[in-house]
């Protein structure tokens, strides 16, 4: 940082530094205080990686071994720090492998800056080597997009790129970099974006909305809170637990709000949606004030729409208004950054409690661990649990790991008993449901947090859709801990054919590899564990490594994951088996 | 709820792939875009989309959401028939010799209140400006004499209410 902003001062003083654009785009991302990106070079992307190799002393460049892997190590790096995660990848093939990640940050309102290579502008629309239209592909997946075809654009299209990736809602955003503008020469000089006229990034609080919903909050006998990515987002964990306690309300999250509250809180009373906990899916049907938080109603916690919450008042916090109304029609939407809206709503706030109305969380809790919890968690029966197996990460970790998951059985698992008492630790693929996120992801978290554990928890499914990381992790020596749960199936879509299509295992069932061997190949320590008697064992050596370590468990192959809305069904539905 | 006509009208920056994203939004949802314009508006450097859609009000709503989100858009608009005043252009291509040889040709002109924007010994070419049905009418009273070509454009709207764009742009800009 100290030689960019020298570099910078110099600029000032010779006002602008003719370099080419590929070198223009690294000052961009000096100035934008990147200090790491992934990628993948190519043929239309050669110049930016010429001048990386000139810049690799301030600015790190993880090849991962598929764009994919890009994105999805951006992500993690931009939902474990906060910051933008940047991938890079070149023209046609490179671009379009960027696609699904582009799609997840999307959904999951990740902040992400994809730099693409393009053929040169006289090629564009001829179909050139490796040409493909990545702005029309990208457009449904990204917050904006560009293709620069003129060196000169590209300082302000890059802050522009920036700004528009993290301000307001995040999400991504692509730029494709013909390869005649990162050839050409141009004035350098870097200006922050901070407006753009057509785009409001957040919506100004608006204090009678919030008066209003203070007022209803206050005279609330079973109020209910429902917080998700946005608390995170935007940073107001804080203001979250002030307006919990104080107002002494149960509050559940959705899979993306997971580790804004501390799970061992009191009044943490756990998931909502189609595995989420018993209580706070039947309860929504029960409270009289629901209060939203950051979180999109998404079909999978909402279940059947004609039947979500229909008794309650329902008041929404959120940044995005197209949000508002779109699945449930709520009474008072107060809109704009959760820490801003809370910020004020906080003071209009009686101080009270509801411990009746917490009890019945409570009394529905002890259902749900009768019938699930104690047994997923501490089985009687000879093959092990995903359940336990998290558990033993909690021990190990007390609590302070960050988790990142693939999709799945074992993506529930880990979320229903995964424990956290840090925010920003739940790293997983929520909206989109991305098989093959969690390796890459636990990359990038890692790298983004080098002073926390970081523990990849995959399916055997999931965990080789992107498996060629592992060369990553090797290349690197990124200390990550990944534990691959192998149930040889494709365990959820396994669970659906047996409860919905009477137990057809249509190309449901995987015949695996020797993952151990696999991951010794990459030169990563591995073990297996078979049986429970070695579980914790192993599991504290996977997590007193200071390198790499691979962990396979063989869990029982035809577990179900319970709790379960099924597809369309009331939350009031809810099943325990 | 009742599925009605409206007029969606979209503020933006000239941006190329403006038009695609908009699009996008229709197609994902299966709603189809019955009649499309895009032209500069009152305001300088800024584009105006009118988009009609045959649909239920909560729809609209939502699509309208979801086009003012975009980077590019400053301000989009919905509003049924009965709150704007609107057009559409059609010309007809038409063989001339049936001017004289179908005298019933000329009082479809005269009725329609359509001009001849061209004459020539083959064809002649009527414009005609109005309500879509009005369109339609005469399109149907010609069709059985034979219409060579026929093409009608986009709705083009103005509201009775006020659109309050460059407040808008200057209070963004001010803000």
């Amino acid at each position: 940082m100290e030689t960019l902003k020298k570099k910078q001062g110099e600029q000032k003083e010779s006002k602008s530094l003719r370099i080419t654009g590929a070198e223009a785009l690294i000052h961009c991302l000096l100035a934008e205080g990147v200090d790491l990106i992934y990628g993948y070079p190519g043929g239309a992307i050669m110049p930016v990686y010429d001048e990386l190799y000139k810049f690799q002393d301030r600015l790190q460049h993880v090849l991962t071994r598929h764009e994919q892997g890009a994105t999805h190590a951006a992500q993690g790096y931009a939902r474990v720090t906060g910051k933008v995660g940047v991938a890079v990848a070149t023209s046609g093939p490179g671009a379009t492998n960027l696609v699904t990640g582009l799609a997840d940050a999307q959904i999951d309102s990740t902040p992400m800056v994809c730099l693409t290579g393009q053929v040169p502008r006289h090629l564009l629309g001829s179909d050139a080597f490796q040409e493909t239209d990545i702005i029309g592909i990208s457009t449904p997946v990204t917050k904006w997009n560009y293709q620069i075809t003129k060196a000169a654009e590209i300082p302000e299209i890059m802050a522009k790129a920036f700004y528009i990736a993290k301000s307001g809602r995040p999400g991504p955003v692509l730029i494709d970099v013909t390869k005649n503008a990162q050839f050409e020469e141009m004035d350098f000089t870097y200006q922050p974006c901070t407006r753009i006229r057509s785009y409001n990034a957040e919506p100004k609080p608006d204090l009678s909305a919030i008066e209003a919903a203070a007022e209803i909050i206050n005279n609330a006998k079973k109020p209910y809170i429902v917080f998700g990515h946005g608390v995170i987002l935007g940073e107001a964990e804080d203001e979250l637990k002030k307006l919990v306690e104080k107002a002494g309300i149960p509050a559940a999250w959705t899979i993306l709000g997971l580790s804004a509250l501390p799970t061992d809180h009191p009044l943490n009373v756990g998931m909502v949606g189609m595995h989420g906990n018993y209580g706070p899916n039947v309860l929504t049907n029960e409270c009289d004030v629901l209060i939203a938080i950051g979180m999109r109603f998404d079909d999978r916690v909402t279940g059947n729409l004609d039947t979500y919450a229909k008794q309650a008042k329902i008041i929404h916090f959120e940044i995005d208004p197209a949000e508002v109304n779109k699945n449930v029609k709520v009474d008072i939407a107060v809109l704009g950054n959760s820490k801003k809206t809370l910020g004020l709503l906080l003071p209009l706030i009686r101080k009270n409690s509801h411990e009746a109305w917490k009890k019945e969380f409570d009394k529905k809790y002890e259902e749900e661990f009768q019938a699930v919890i104690e047994n997923d968690l501490h089985p009687t029966k000879p093959g092990l649990t995903m359940g336990e197996v998290v558990e033993e990460i909690n021990l190990a970790s007390k609590n302070k790991a960050v988790i990142v998951t693939d999709v799945g059985q074992h993506q529930m698992i880990a979320c229903r008993y995964a424990k956290f008492d840090q925010t920003k630790s739940n790293i997983t693929s929520g909206g989109l449901g991305t098989m093959g996120f969690a390796l890459p992801a636990a990359i990038g978290a890692k790298m983004g947090a080098m002073d926390r554990e970081v523990v990849a928890i995959v399916g055997d499914g999931g965990y080789q859709m992107t498996i060629q990381e592992l060369a990553t992790i090797y290349q690197n020596q990124t200390p990550v801990k990944i534990v691959v749960l192998n149930n040889d199936h494709l365990g959820m879509v396994r669970q659906w054919q047996e409860l919905f299509f009477e137990s057809r295992y249509a190309s449901t069932v995987m015949t695996n590899p020797d993952f151990v061997k696999i991951a010794e190949g990459y030169y990563i320590k591995a073990s297996r564990v078979t049986e429970r008697k070695d579980l914790r064992e192993k599991v504290e050596e996977m997590m007193a490594s200071k390198e790499p370590y691979f962990l396979e468990v063989r869990v029982e192959k035809e577990d179900n994951v319970f709790p379960m809305i099924p597809s369309g069904a009331s939350v009031s539905d809810i099943r325990l088996k | 709820m009742e599925k009605k006509w409206f007029t969606i009208s979209v503020y933006s920056e000239n941006n190329v792939g403006l038009l695609n994203r908009i699009s996008g939004i229709f197609l994902k949802r299966h709603i189809n875009i019955e009649s499309l314009n895009v032209s500069k508006s009152e305001i300088k450097e800024v584009s105006k989309f009118t988009i009609v859609v045959f649909t239920t009000e909560d729809w609209t709503r939502k699509i309208v959401a979801q086009i003012e989100k975009q980077i590019e858009v400053i301000k989009a608009y919905y509003h049924t028939d009965e709150e704007t005043i609107y057009q559409e252009s059609a010309l007809f291509k038409i063989e001339s010799h049936l001017l004289f040889d179908e005298p019933q040709i000329q009082n479809i002109i005269a009725a329609s209140k359509s001009k001849i924007v061209t004459v020539n010994r083959q064809f002649f070419v009527l414009a005609k400006t109005g309500r879509r049905h009005e369109i339609d009418d005469m399109h149907d009273k010609l069709e059985p004499f034979g219409i060579l070509q026929f093409v009608r454009s986009g709705r083009i709207t103005v509201t009775k209410a006020e659109m309050p764009i460059t407040a808008l742009l200057n209070k963004m800009y001010h803000d």
